[in-house]
């Protein structure tokens, strides 16, 4: 077994027996929230990290499938449909801002995307018949799937987990497949990709569309944790946070997220309760980062890593051909 | 009638303003080819500076057109700052750049919060300019005519500058060509600061003389980026003129929007933006498809 795999396994076991170690219901919390916040950096990540495309929009569609969810509880349906809705509608609404603005990458791309959440955090602000407006919308339950209540932390984190182990796994598998490569191929050069046939924009396409299936489930927990959903959600400053969650960890990469996610939940819960200023110290972490370690902490530690490993290796002996 | 007549006062008052926040925004975006995203927050600073002398909150009060002149040259330095310090330490790496101006908006809309407080700070109107001027049944405010004109000459001092002077013929050159500009020996990374403290110098001016309009208060910066974008994208970067149509035509929509149709201002305001990325991404006047 490599260490990475170790690694990966302890990380794992850690995650799992987290309630009983944990000395708090606080904590607990605090683990679902980095869990969820998890999977929407995945879901970012695909994007950022996979196609080169950078979305400053991408706190609309988690707030979209939050405020479906909300919406249809509301309107008196049941979980299931409420939440088979909001997946419906998240993946919808990537799709449109994908169709939107796929025209474009790099800062074009950026530029679009964030004039679309913009719109979403507008009408979920303006738009008060449907919405609430400032005061959002309240769901007063949380589903109970086999009769576990998610009212209980727990059971909350243990479902979060669940999901959160699905997204991972589902994430590995589509970015280690050709298309994943294939994707890959279109973030490093997209012409030499189309000269060799390959549809560019429609494999960015799917790759959005994946990207907004988990921000889409990520909302819906989001929305079953909070029980409250408000235009705030869908601010610029939400995507700007869960931007730095992906880059600070390693855009990429499949742990840099998760990993980020930690970092910028942590800071901002322990932080918050400090201090005020946390819309200070993320904007000073995110220059920091994007000017001192550009690659992300999870790239950047593996870097100096390997290169601490490297000077107490024997050189690696080369094989001449034959 | 006079409602209408009204709101379209209005509509080209607050075109007038966004002109001066746009005009810089479209120069940097040529120029750097990148979204400076701490415009909102350059004017929001501006407006602050300036309200801090006008209400007098260091003890002491100033002329509202001299702290204006403090709070645009405040921020102006801070902008040349901030591009020499952070932003020159990307050279032509334009997606960091655009995250280092994320950040430092968060920095900047924070640190306003911690100076000046949550509660909006009111600026009163300059001294003679506080009447309304009567036109036949019409009655408008004389400091909303007055912004007016303060944009229309502010739009032919920078057309002047643009197109009539060594400076202006460089920043253009850097607009259409940097690469180009660089061989024939335009220092274009000089104009990179210089352009991005016009511009900054501009957001906080807009900012200061919007202030007895809009009010100084947290979230200015938020509500004022995205017009800027809008602007910016209808127009066309690097387009004085593309900044003035569009300046025009936002102040409309936001107006007339923000009258007829509340609950859907936001997406009225962002649909022509759409549009306009979908038939004619370089904008109405613009070069350069971003």
């Amino acid at each position: 077994m490599s260490a990475r795999n170790l690694a990966i396994a302890l990380a794992f076991l850690a995650l799992v027996t987290l309630p009983f170690w944990m000395p708090g219901i606080y904590y607990i919390n605090v683990g679902s929230q980095i869990l969820f916040y998890a999977i929407f950096a995945l879901g970012l990540n695909v994007l950022v990290g996979y196609a080169g495309l950078v979305s400053l929009g991408h706190a609309g569609l988690f707030g979209v499938a939050a405020y479906a969810t909300g919406y249809m509880l509301q309107l008196g349906y049941g979980h299931t449909e409420a939440i088979l809705v909001a997946l419906v509608i998240g993946v919808a609404s990537m799709a449109l801002y994908a169709v939107l603005s796929l025209r474009s990458t790099g800062i074009g791309f950026i530029m679009i995307t964030l004039a679309l959440g913009e719109i979403l955090w507008g009408l979920a602000y303006r738009w008060i018949s449907l919405t609430g407006g400032d005061n959002g919308i309240n769901v007063p339950t949380r589903p109970a799937p086999f009769g576990y209540s998610l009212t209980v932390p727990t059971t909350f984190y243990y479902v979060t987990l669940i999901i959160f182990v699905a997204s991972v796994v589902l994430s590995a598998v589509f970015v280690n497949s050709p298309f994943g490569a294939s994707l890959m191929g279109t973030r490093d050069q997209p012409r030499r990709m189309n000269a060799l046939g390959y549809h560019v924009w429609m494999i960015r396409f799917y790759a959005c569309l994946f990207s907004g299936l988990l921000t889409a489930l990520s909302g819906i927990l989001f929305v079953y944790y909070t029980q409250f959903i408000s235009p705030q959600t869908l601010s610029l400053t939400s995507s700007a946070e869960v931007l730095l969650m992906v880059i600070s960890g390693g855009p990429g990469t499949l742990l840099g997220p998760i990993v980020g996610a930690g970092l910028v939940v942590v800071v901002k819960n322990v932080v918050s309760g400090f201090i005020e200023r946390w819309n200070f110290l993320l904007g000073a972490i995110f220059v920091a980062i994007v000017i001192l370690m550009p690659e992300g902490l999870v790239p950047g530690t593996a870097r100096l890593w390997r290169l601490a490993f490297r000077k107490r290796a024997k050189p690696v002996k080369t094989e001449t051909p034959s | 009638m006079s409602f209408w007549l009204v709101l379209t006062v209005n509509s080209v008052t607050f075109g007038g303003l966004l002109f001066l926040l746009s005009a810089g925004f479209s120069l940097i975006f040529g120029l750097m080819r990148i979204p400076n995203l701490t415009h909102g927050s350059l004017f929001m600073l501006g407006a602050y500076v300036g309200a801090t002398f006008v209400v007098g909150l260091l003890g002491f009060q100033l002329n509202f057109w001299l702290a204006a002149v403090i709070a645009t040259l405040t921020v102006a330095a801070a902008g040349a700052l901030a591009e020499r310090l952070l932003l020159r330490q990307l050279p032509g790496d334009q997606l960091a750049q655009v995250l280092v101006t994320l950040g430092l908006s968060f920095m900047a809309a924070d640190f306003c919060l911690m100076v000046w407080g949550g509660d909006p700070l009111s600026v009163e109107t300059p001294g003679g300019l506080g009447g309304f001027a009567r036109f036949g049944v019409a009655v408008f405010p004389i400091y909303r005519l007055a912004i007016i004109a303060i944009a229309v000459v502010v739009a032919l001092g920078l057309w002047l500058l643009l197109d009539r002077t060594r400076l202006g013929a460089m920043i253009r050159a850097g607009v259409d060509d940097p690469d180009m500009a660089r061989v024939v020996g335009i220092r274009v990374s000089q104009l990179f600061t210089i352009v991005f403290a016009l511009g900054a110098g501009l957001a906080a001016f807009a900012g200061i003389i919007g202030g007895p309009i809009l009010s100084v208060y947290p979230g200015l910066d938020q509500d004022m980026l995205p017009l800027a974008l809008v602007v910016v994208i209808l127009g066309g970067s690097g387009s004085l003129l593309g900044s003035f149509v569009g300046s025009i035509i936002v102040g409309f929509i936001y107006n007339f929007g923000q009258a007829l149709l509340p609950e859907l201002a936001y997406f009225v305001l962002f649909m022509p933006m759409l549009l306009v990325l979908l038939l004619r991404p370089q904008g109405l006047f613009g070069r350069h498809v971003p």
